[in-house]
């Protein structure tokens, strides 16, 4: 398929989705974790603005992509969303419900529909249980499938579309490569037939010649079961391979967020730029050509961040305002949202 | 160019439970002076153990270096004395690793760790040493070095924990630097800085690199020469050039079709390499791409290919090398 129909696939896709009915919908998220000082009687000292005031939605049917370096808050906001982490305040909607309203009973069957995939395929499996039970915990947990029988038919139907041999559920994850341990990670999301995955730097830990099977199989998976997916990630090109729209944060903030052709093609945000001129291109001829600017200093510490704009004392086009002012999100370009003053 | 180090049919193994690893098994390359050498491959294909073998750093045992020889400046390292080793490493060849945050020890000052190589090298006194290890830090890029180096290592990002393993690894003016995945840590913008850092120091100084990546990408812009490893063994080895343009080895090619790229319109679907990579301890008498290739004849079955010459500086271990170029030619 030629790049042209590629393109054409995600400007379809994005049509129908149905824009006005969300299938989550974040406002005004903040999470903020304390940082306290002294053993037995605990002083609040300062807060670690993990997520400071972002807003946005996840579409039925697409994916999302979330990148930002480490320590931007991606992962933290994945955390919310299932739920993992109670936000300090904001709202987080899935598909008309809010979901800090809900009592446990409610919470747990809106479970059942978000399931997520974890980075490190070591250390997300259980070493002492089968791969067998780590693949139909989750149905245990919530009571589905009771009968042994057809749980383990279930089993060896995710292994199989997986891409894995049933005859693997009754070994252990240390048999396994990293891999196959993904897949199994994998399988073990799909087995409560759930409508969004949240997928945490699902395919980072793996080597190139894995990962590409790994990206392919969530592809194969998003088409057959029809999941929406919000995909936490560092690695710019495979965000740009898998997702319909992409949002850029930093320092707890959102940055930008577009469709995905549209931010790689014409990102607006100088952190964008940046970020998007550090990825090194396999290609001699090109990656010695290009202008490399590489943008100085690091990410300052989300405990003090800077004053107005978050990414000022690192932004090649920043000014004496960009101190001051914080800038919003702003839709420049219709689906295409910024937060800078200067663009 | 003078050649500075010459590796040649080096085997490093592993006696473990499982059967013997062969980490390493019979490569040879050479590093000339200044000039910036790449080794790329995947997890478990011998990398790391191979620049490990350089400096004798192979846990004995379960390893071993089991054949071959490593030349460097007309000494073969491998028949030094333990103390004649000890002289080499941390001054004439020095490592960068991975890890920034396990590679500092995390109780002792900045300064205590980086005095500590140039007092025993150099056998310069505290007093000489403290200059010098100011005006490394100053030289990586570290500004208020002074106040700095009263720091423990929990005190620096892990971007700067790696400029100070580079102030560290150039501190007594090494002939070459082995820098093991020196920014698979960190993050792109991150990565960026420090590559450039590492280029512009070791062309200032005239100091040899050996990278050490599973990042294609990360080479493309610095190294002069790139070899491929697979299973233990060069499966490829040419200038940038020659292994990102005309590839010919399907190992290589695979590698290079199984990621994303930026610069080039997006595609439906990746070309993965199918299966897992090989358990090194069942390697037989053929090729051990053989069972991932896609050009795999009856012939890679039995016999192990070496690696040859296919133009001028540019190697690879393929039977099936002209089938490569057929299909580069079709696509194109």
């Amino acid at each position: 398929m030629s790049a042209e129909m590629v393109k054409q696939e995600t400007r379809q896709r994005m049509a129908q989705t149905d824009t006005t009915k969300p299938l989550v919908e974040i406002k005004n998220l903040k999470k903020y974790f304390p940082v306290t000082e002294g053993i037995v009687i605990q002083k609040k000292v300062a807060d670690v603005k993990a997520i400071d005031d972002i807003s946005f939605k996840i579409l039925k049917g697409e994916t999302l992509g979330l990148v930002g370096e480490s320590g931007c808050g991606k992962t933290t906001t994945g955390r919310c969303i299932l739920q993992l982490e109670r936000p300090t305040s904001g709202q987080i909607i899935y598909d008309g419900t809010d979901m800090d309203t809900v009592d446990r009973r409610e919470l747990n069957k809106l479970r059942q529909r978000i399931q997520v995939i974890f980075q490190d395929p070591y250390s997300s499996l259980n070493p002492r249980m089968k791969i067998g039970q780590i693949i139909s915990e989750p149905m245990r947990v919530h009571g589905i499938e009771p009968d042994p029988a057809t749980r383990n038919k279930r089993v060896n139907e995710l292994l199989s579309v997986c891409g894995l041999s049933p005859k693997m559920a009754d070994r252990y994850p240390h048999e396994m490569s990293g891999g196959q341990r993904q897949r199994i990670g994998i399988a073990r999301a799909l087995s409560l037939n759930p409508e969004f995955i949240v997928c945490d730097e699902a395919v980072s830990a793996l080597d190139v010649s894995i990962q590409a099977q790994v990206i392919n199989l969530l592809e194969d998976l998003r088409d057959e079961f029809d999941l929406t997916y919000l995909f936490i990630a560092h690695d710019l090109s495979v965000v740009r391979h898998l997702c319909h729209r992409v949002a850029v944060m930093y320092l707890g903030k959102l940055v930008e967020l577009a469709e995905c052709d549209e931010l790689f093609d014409n990102p607006l945000n100088p952190y964008t730029q940046a970020l998007l001129g550090s990825v090194p291109i396999p290609d001699p001829e090109i990656e010695r050509q290009r202008e490399h600017r590489v943008i100085q200093g690091e990410v300052p510490s989300p405990m003090n961040p800077p004053s107005g704009c978050v990414f000022h004392p690192r932004c090649p086009k920043a000014v004496d305002n960009c101190k001051e002012e914080i800038p919003g999100l702003r839709e420049i370009k219709p689906g295409h949202w910024v937060a800078c003053t200067e663009v | 160019m003078t050649v500075l180090l010459e590796i040649d049919d080096l085997r490093t193994q592993f006696f473990t439970s499982a059967g013997t690893v062969k980490a390493v098994d019979g490569i040879s390359y050479t590093v000339d002076e200044g000039e910036t050498v790449a080794i790329v491959g995947e997890s478990g294909c011998g990398k790391s153990v191979s620049a490990l073998s350089v400096l004798r750093l192979i846990p004995e045992p379960p390893g071993r270096i089991v054949g071959g020889s490593i030349n460097f400046s007309g000494k073969n390292l491998l028949e030094l004395s333990d103390n004649e080793i000890r002289n080499v490493r941390g001054r004439d060849i020095t490592m960068v690793f991975q890890e920034p945050m396990t590679s500092l020890n995390p109780v002792l000052t900045i300064e205590r760790q980086l005095t500590e190589t140039i007092m025993h090298h150099l056998s310069a006194s505290l007093e000489t040493a403290r200059g010098r290890a100011v005006e490394l830090l100053e030289l990586v890029g570290i500004s208020d070095a002074e106040h700095r180096l009263k720091q423990y290592p929990h005190h620096f990002s892990g971007g700067m924990r790696q400029r100070v393993m580079i102030a560290m690894a150039l501190s007594c003016e090494p002939k070459l630097i082995i820098a093991d995945e020196p920014t698979t840590a960190l993050d792109v913008t991150i990565q960026a800085q420090i590559l450039e850092l590492m280029k512009s120091l070791t062309k200032r100084l005239g100091v040899a690199l050996i990278i050490i990546t599973h990042n294609l990408g990360v080479v493309a812009r610095y190294a002069d020469r790139v070899n491929v490893m697979y299973a233990g063994k060069i499966v490829e080895s040419g200038s940038a050039a020659d292994i990102y343009h005309r590839a010919r080895h399907p190992y290589t090619l695979g590698l290079l079709q199984s990621v994303p790229r930026l610069d080039l319109p997006r595609t439906e679907r990746l070309v993965p390499i199918p299966k897992q990579p090989p358990d090194l301890t069942r390697l037989d008498d053929g090729c051990a791409f053989r069972p991932r290739c896609r050009f795999a004849t009856e012939r890679c079955q039995t016999e192990i290919p070496p690696l040859e010459l296919v133009e001028e500086g540019h190697h690879a271990a393929c039977w099936e090398r002209d089938a490569i170029v057929e299909e580069e030619r079709m696509v194109s």
